[in-house]
């Protein structure tokens, strides 16, 4: 399914088994979206969370 | 074991705060072996400190499958997870050994693990006070950090002064406490081993990208299969004993003057990288493992 960017309005691919959380990122901008997915199944794109200086393995 | 548990009821809680490719190999790992898991998003959760263990292991089951990309809200998380009963890989005690480099290297080093030479300091003169034992060029870490962030080669005198100056800068505790290593004469990668309990489940080379000095996966490291030597397997799994055991990403050098050394062993284990270089089932390994906690 396709998804329209928050951002610039670009066309964002997002696969049928997306899971809820999962990050998609805008192939025309770059900003990195996080997927929800609301209780009706519809697709929601949220900015993702900004890497922390604690983030990693 | 509690009554009644086996592989089949119980429910393992994967709990994240980002999904990234490990997290489906993860799910995607206990669905075909009809393994029940809980997905919890850490972000959206309010734990009541006070409450019991029914209450807590309903909302994240148990075993719990610590993969929180921050390190912070993992380990405490992990901390109140553990203190009511749950069961957690890695455990609070690994993941704190783990996230810190110094005190990494300080577990490593008293059960007899090869480590590079390390020192640390606590000031800019402290700094220089370590770098006339160590030389030049070191490197300089932050004890807490992945994926080679803010890491530093202090070539000379200047710019040690220059980036030790932008480290006080930085209103971080942390950042004022200063890891410095003896530069290791290596080839351009390190070995990262994967450890899953007391087996080493694979092993790549990871090459440092054409433009940068760090082999970080996350850096545009470019990973490689790597045999698994007797000598490489015997130094992983005393590592991943050394600090605990469970599911454990080990990273070693190969020093031209002693052989393997340790650097760090990571705890929340990003394979990735690793998994283009092997058919091994990694993902299917940790589930394995987890599933096989509440047994042991």
């Amino acid at each position: 399914m396709k998804a329209r960017c928050p951002e610039c309005d670009g066309e964002i691919e997002v696969y049928d088994d997306v899971i809820n959380g999962e990050i998609v990122t805008c192939p025309e901008c770059g900003m990195d979206f996080e997927v929800v997915i609301e209780e009706k199944g519809e697709i929601k794109l949220v900015p993702a969370e900004v890497e922390g200086e604690d983030w990693g393995e | 074991m509690r009554i009644g548990e086996s592989e089949m009821t119980i429910e393992i809680g994967l709990v994240y705060d980002r999904i990234r490719w490990e997290e489906k190999q993860l799910l995607k790992a206990a669905q075909d072996r009809e393994i029940k898991v809980k997905m919890v998003d850490s972000r959206k959760e309010s734990v009541n400190l006070l409450s019991n263990y029914e209450e807590i292991s309903e909302t994240f089951g148990d075993p719990v499958l610590q993969r929180c990309i921050s390190y912070f809200r993992g380990l405490h998380l992990t901390a109140i997870l553990e203190s009511k009963g749950v069961r957690v890989v890695n455990s609070f005690d690994v993941s704190l050994k783990c996230g810190n480099k110094l005190f990494t290297t300080l577990t490593l080093s008293k059960a007899g693990v090869p480590v590079p030479e390390t020192m640390a300091a606590f000031t800019m003169d402290g700094v220089f006070k370590a770098l006339n034992d160590l030389g030049y060029p070191a490197v300089l870490k932050p004890v807490v950090g992945s994926w080679g962030r803010l890491m530093a080669i202090l070539k000379d005198k200047e710019t040690t002064q220059a980036i030790i100056e932008l480290r006080e800068k930085i209103n971080n505790a942390l950042l004022q406490i200063y890891y410095v290593q003896k530069w290791v004469d290596r080839p351009p990668r390190d070995i990262r081993v994967v450890v899953v309990g007391d087996e080493v489940v694979a092993a790549s080379y990871r090459y440092s990208p054409v433009d940068d000095w760090r082999t970080n996966v996350a850096r545009g490291g470019k990973s490689e299969a790597c045999p698994i030597t007797p000598e490489l397997e015997e130094v992983a799994l005393k590592a991943a004993e050394a600090v605990g055991g469970g599911v454990l990403a080990v990273d070693c050098m190969e020093s031209r003057e002693k052989g393997l050394l340790v650097h760090e062993v990571n705890n929340t284990v990003e394979f990735r990288g690793l998994a283009s270089t092997t058919n091994v089932d990694i993902a299917g390994k940790i589930i394995e493992y987890v599933a096989g906690v509440v047994k042991r």
